[in-house]
């Protein structure tokens, strides 16, 4: 992709990110979305995280591996418990890192 | 209705907002740092990765984006991706509404443009302590993209050096990310219901080989399902 269409993708993903952020503060100031609707988009995070974290957990190479082998996995499955336990954000990324760079130092 | 002082007496606003920020910038720039070095391997122009920073300001919707650029979608894709993953601002922003009554239009417009999940997570504790000063809570904002940038700037910088990356686990930074937000959504049983129907449909969209739209399609039917559980567990008795 040539630098002027990269550009212009990003400044279309700025629009849509926006979007995301302003329209309840400034469209919908002082009333509410249908309950229905909020309840259907209270699942949209969890659901499109998962969607989007499985394959790379689980298919990091394009196909199916639940090896010892597959570090990232290992490593996910501990940063995910870590983040369970503590809520916090940056201390099970951290740690996910930690554990595939000292993987991939020692063992190669 | 207690009101403590937005700030220490004594103290000025940007040396609270500072002490305040530097948790999130702690975690800003490193990750930061790994979206610069990526998308300049992605084959983005230096350019277009800060402007990336300074206009989207989304670190894991930045990361897909770069996966995505990297890998020659289309533009539609890449913007349709870069909302789902950021539609969870909705529910963020939704929440802060009642918080920041008497804000002028422009400054929720301002306010909105820097609302990450980190600053929504600061400031709902701010102001549930009664903390609301405005001018700290748009100061904290600027310093925390501030941060970012700084951290994409500097991955720019030590890319060359860093190599693909894989050795400092770069490429665990994106899915690091996205677990540790699945950990914070996860209150309930119709929240794990909808994570595992997103996460099993979009293993299957991909073993299928339907990539692009695969784990959007998959994230927005596990929504659907999860919401279907929920109503069920509160469906009251016939």
């Amino acid at each position: 992709m040539d630098d002027a269409k990269a550009c212009l993708t990003i400044v279309a993903m700025a629009g849509v990110t926006y979007l995301t952020r302003s329209a309840p503060l400034l469209a919908l100031a002082g009333r509410t979305l249908a309950p229905w609707a909020i309840r259907l988009l209270a699942h949209v995070p969890a659901a499109v995280l998962a969607a989007l974290v499985a394959p790379a957990l689980l298919r990091p190479d394009g196909r199916f591996d639940i090896g010892l082998g597959n570090v990232v996995l290992w490593a996910g499955l501990a940063a995910f418990a870590l983040a369970l336990r503590t809520r916090g954000f940056f201390g099970p990324v951290a740690l996910g890192m930690g554990i595939v760079a000292a993987a991939r130092f020692f063992l190669g | 209705m207690q009101h403590q002082p937005p700030h220490i007496p004594g103290q000025s606003v940007f040396k609270t907002a500072v002490s305040l920020t530097l948790p999130i910038a702690i975690g800003y720039v490193p990750v930061g740092m790994a979206y610069g070095v990526l998308a300049g391997r992605a084959g983005l122009s230096a350019v277009n990765v800060l402007l990336m920073s300074v206009l989207v300001y989304a670190g894991s919707a930045q990361l897909v984006a770069v996966g995505l650029f990297a890998s020659g979608a289309a533009l539609a894709s890449i913007v349709a991706t870069t909302f789902a993953v950021n539609l969870r601002h909705v529910l963020f922003a939704a929440a802060m509404s009642p918080l920041l009554g008497g804000w002028r239009k422009r400054e929720l417009a301002a306010f909105a443009f820097e609302l990450t999940d980190e600053s929504f997570a600061l400031h709902a504790a701010r102001f549930g302590r009664g903390d609301r000063d405005k001018g700290l809570t748009l100061t904290i904002n600027v310093l925390a993209q501030a941060s970012w940038v700084g951290g994409t700037a500097l991955g720019l910088l030590v890319g060359d050096v860093m190599g693909d990356g894989r050795a400092f686990a770069l490429d665990f930074a994106l899915p690091g990310m996205f677990l540790a937000l699945l950990a914070g959504q996860l209150a309930g049983p119709s929240q794990v219901a909808a994570a595992v129907a997103g996460a099993g449909l979009s293993l299957g969209a991909a073993a299928l080989g339907i990539t692009g739209y695969g784990a959007l399609a998959a994230g927005l039917a596990g929504a659907a399902c999860g919401y279907g559980v929920e109503q069920w567990m509160t469906r009251k008795p016939a």
